[in-house]
C-alpha cells in the first residue's frame, strides 16, 4: 500500500536521498506527501511563504531564522531534496552510526553538523563569525520589543506639581 | 423502436414505483424497512475482509504504518520553562548579566522543525488519513494488486457505487431538496395556526430523513433524554454542510446563516417562508450587535425552535475540535452541545472547500460506501458565574472534544485563509522574555 506521493517520486530518487540523508523509504515518501501539502504553489518547490502559511512556525520567535535555514544564499525556493538535506539535521543520531568512522563524508545529522545549524541561526551575514550586532539581533527576536516598553515604564518617576 | 422506448418508459416507471414505496414513504414517516442495515452489515463484512487480506500482503508493513499511524514523529511536549531549563541544566549560568544562554535556541529550532514536518493546523484542513485501505481509490492509498479477489471486489464495489447507488441518491436528493422547496413554500402560505408549525416541522423532517437515504446515512443518536429544547442553542463540531441533515433527522431547528445565491438560495428563500430562520445579509453579518440582537430575540421567544450554530466557523475534518467563536455564547440562554463524530472508513465526509466545489463534493459522498456516524447530545451548559463567554465557548469546546473522540485545540479555524495574528508570536517573545529578564528585575539582557 503504497501512498499516493510516492508514485510521483522516482524510486532512485527515493534512494539517493536515503543515501544522503539517512531517512528510511517510508520517511522519505510521507515527508514527500507533506512537502506537496505545503507547496501551493504545485511548482515542486516550496517558497518562504509555504512555510510562513504554517501558524505554528509563524508564531516562533526564530520562526524566519528557521525558514532561512532551508534557502540557499540567494534563492528563494527550495526543491524536495533541499528540504530534505535541511531536515536531515534533525535525525537522531543512532548507534550503529557513532561507531562509522568515515571522515571523508561526515553525515548530516552528526554532532557537528548539527551545531553548525544552530551557530548559522545567529550568523546572519553568513560571514562564518557572529558579530555582536548579530547576536544582539537574534535575541531580540526572541524577546521581541516588549523590555524597550519596560525599560520605559521603569525609568521613569511621575512628578507631581 | 416504439417497443423500446415503451419498455425504457416501463423501467423508469418501475424505478420510481420502487423509491416511492421503498424509500420515500419509510421516510415520511421515520420508520426502516432494514434495507440499509442489510446493506451496511454486507458493506462491513467486505471491508474487514479486505482489511484482513491486505494485512496478511503486507504483513511487516502493516506493522510499521499501525505504528506510525498517529504521526510521523514523536513530541517531547514540554513547556517552554521545563524545557529551556533542562537545556541550561548542564550549562553553567553566566557570571553577568541576564539569564541567557547560546543553546536557548535549540529549543525554538526543534520547535520549529518539528512544526514544518507535522503541525496541528494545516492537517486538520486536509482529509484524515486512514490506517488501511477502504476500496475507494481516493484515500491516501492508492489502488495496489494484491489479489484477484481483491480486484474482482474493487470492480464489483465501483460498479455497484457508480452504477446502482449513485444515479439512486441522486434521484433521492432531488427529490428531497425539491419537496422541501415545495412543501415549505406550501406550508408557508398557511395562515399562522398551531397546523402551521406541526406541518413546516413534519416537512422539513421529512425531507431531511430523504436527503439522509440519498447519502445511505447510518445515524446513531446517543443520549436522546439531552435533545435540545425550544429556546436554545444548539451547538455543534462542524465538518461538513451534510451536518445539518444528519441533526435535522432527529428533530427540527432554526437556522443561522449568510444569503447565499444560487441553490442554496432558493432553498433558503422557501425554508424561511415556512419556519423562522435567521439568515443575514453580507453586509449585515458584519454588524456583530445587531446579529446579537436578533438571535436574542430568537432565543427569546420560547416557542421558537432552537437555534443551531457551529461555532468553529469552517469545516474541519473531524478529528479534532478548533477554537469555537464567542460570539454564539453571549447571547445567553441554555447550550445545548452535540457532538458528530463520521466513521471514515466508509467515506470521507470532511468538506475541503479550498479544493471542491459543493456540487462535486456531494458528488464524491454519493459515490462513496455510506455515511456512517455517531451523535452524542450532551447535557445542557449554562454560563457560570465569574466566566466569560470564551472560557465557556472553551468549557463547551473540550466537552463536546471528549464525548467525540476529537483532539481539542486551541487554534483558530479561519486560519485556513487568514494568517495567525502577531500578539501570538509577541506572546511566546514575552513568555521568553520573563524566562530571560526575569519579571521584576529591569535589568536589560544585553
Amino acid at each position: 500500500m503504497g501512498s499516493r506521493a510516492s508514485t510521483l517520486l522516482r524510486e532512485e530518487e527515493i534512494e539517493e536521498i536515503k543515501k544522503e540523508t539517512g531517512f528510511s523509504h517510508s520517511q522519505i515518501t510521507r515527508l514527500y506527501s507533506r512537502f506537496t501539502s505545503l507547496d501551493k504553489g504545485e511548482n515542486g518547490t516550496l517558497s518562504r511563504e509555504d512555510f510562513q502559511r504554517i501558524p505554528e512556525l509563524a508564531i516562533n520567535p526564530l520562526g524566519d531564522r528557521i525558514i532561512n535555514a532551508f534557502f540557499p544564499e540567494g534563492e528563494d525556493q527550495v526543491n524536495f531534496r533541499g528540504f530534505m538535506r535541511t531536515l536531515a539535521h534533525f535525525r537522531p543520531i543512532e548507534d550503529n552510526e557513532k561507531s562509522k568512522n568515515s571522515p571523508a563524508s561526515e553525515p548530516l545529522n552528526s554532532r557537528t553538523n548539527k551545531l553548525l545549524f544552530a551557530f548559522r541561526l545567529y550568523d546572519l551575514d553568513r560571514d562564518d563569525k557572529i558579530s555582536r550586532d548579530e547576536l544582539l539581533q537574534v535575541l531580540r527576536m526572541m524577546v521581541g520589543v516588549l523590555e524597550k516598553v519596560d525599560v520605559e515604564q521603569k525609568m521613569s518617576i511621575r512628578f507631581l506639581h | 423502436m416504439e417497443d423500446f422506448w415503451t419498455g425504457v418508459l416501463w423501467a423508469v416507471k418501475i424505478w420510481l414505483y420502487l423509491i416511492i414505496s421503498l424509500i420515500m414513504i419509510p421516510a415520511m414517516f421515520g420508520f426502516s424497512l432494514g434495507i440499509s442495515e442489510t446493506y451496511m452489515t454486507i458493506l462491513v463484512k467486505t471491508l474487514e475482509w479486505a482489511t484482513l487480506k491486505m494485512q496478511k500482503a503486507h504483513a511487516e508493513e502493516q506493522a510499521l504504518k499501525a505504528s506510525a499511524a498517529n504521526g510521523l514523529i514523536q513530541r517531547e511536549g514540554g513547556s517552554m520553562e521545563k524545557e529551556l531549563g533542562e537545556l541550561r541544566a548542564s550549562r553553567p549560568k553566566p557570571p553577568v548579566g541576564g539569564d541567557f544562554t547560546l543553546s536557548d535556541c535549540f529549543y525554538f529550532t526543534r520547535r520549529g522543525i518539528e512544526s514544518i514536518v507535522e503541525d496541528e493546523v494545516t492537517q486538520r484542513f486536509t482529509s484524515e488519513e486512514l490506517v488501511s485501505w477502504n476500496l475507494l481509490t481516493r484515500t491516501n492509498n492508492d489502488f495496489e494488486y494484491i489479489s484477484l479477489k481483491l480486484t474482482l471486489v474493487y470492480g464489483l464495489g465501483i460498479f455497484v457505487r457508480y452504477c446502482i447507488l449513485a444515479p439512486l441518491r441522486i434521484t433521492l436528493a432531488c427529490i428531497g431538496l425539491s419537496w422541501l422547496v415545495i412543501g415549505t413554500s406550501a406550508v408557508g402560505l398557511l395562515p399562522n395556526w398551531r397546523i402551521k408549525s406541526w406541518l413546516s416541522e413534519w416537512v422539513h423532517v421529512m425531507c431531511y430523513r430523504i436527503c439522509a437515504r440519498g447519502l445511505s446515512a447510518t445515524i446513531r443518536y446517543h443520549n436522546r433524554e439531552n435533545k435540545p429544547q425550544k429556546g436554545g442553542i444548539c451547538v455543534a463540531n462542524h465538518t461538513t454542510p451534510i451536518d445539518i441533515v444528519i441533526l435535522c433527522n432527529d428533530g427540527c431547528y432554526a437556522m443561522v446563516g449568510q444569503v447565499h445565491g444560487g441553490l442554496m438560495g432558493v432553498i433558503q428563500r422557501a425554508m424561511v417562508r415556512s419556519c423562522p430562520h435567521v439568515w443575514f445579509e453580507r453586509a449585515e453579518m458584519k454588524d456583530r450587535h445587531l446579529v446579537t440582537k436578533r438571535l436574542k430575540d430568537h432565543v427569546n421567544d420560547k416557542k421558537k425552535l432552537p437555534i443551531l450554530i457551529f461555532p468553529e466557523g469552517t469545516c474541519v475534518n473531524n478529528t479534532s475540535v478548533m477554537m469555537f467563536k464567542k460570539g454564539s455564547f453571549e447571547i445567553g440562554g441554555t447550550i445545548y452541545p452535540v457532538a458528530i463524530k463520521y466513521d471514515p472508513k466508509f467515506g470521507d465526509a470532511f468538506w475541503n472547500s479550498s479544493k471542491y466545489s459543493m456540487v462535486s463534493y456531494l458528488l464524491r459522498m454519493m459515490t462513496s460506501w455510506a455515511l456512517v456516524c455517531n451523535v452524542w447530545y450532551l447535557p445542557a451548559m449554562h454560563q457560570q458565574e465569574g466566566e466569560d463567554a470564551v472560557q465557556f465557548a472553551n468549557r463547551v469546546k473540550s466537552a463536546i472534544a471528549h464525548q467525540g473522540g476529537l483532539v481539542d485545540l486551541q487554534w483558530d479555524g479561519g486560519l485556513k485563509r487568514a494568517k495567525v495574528k502577531d500578539t501570538f508570536k509577541e506572546q511566546q517573545q514575552k513568555k521568553y522574555s520573563s524566562m530571560v529578564v526575569g519579571d521584576d528585575s529591569s535589568s536589560n539582557s544585553d
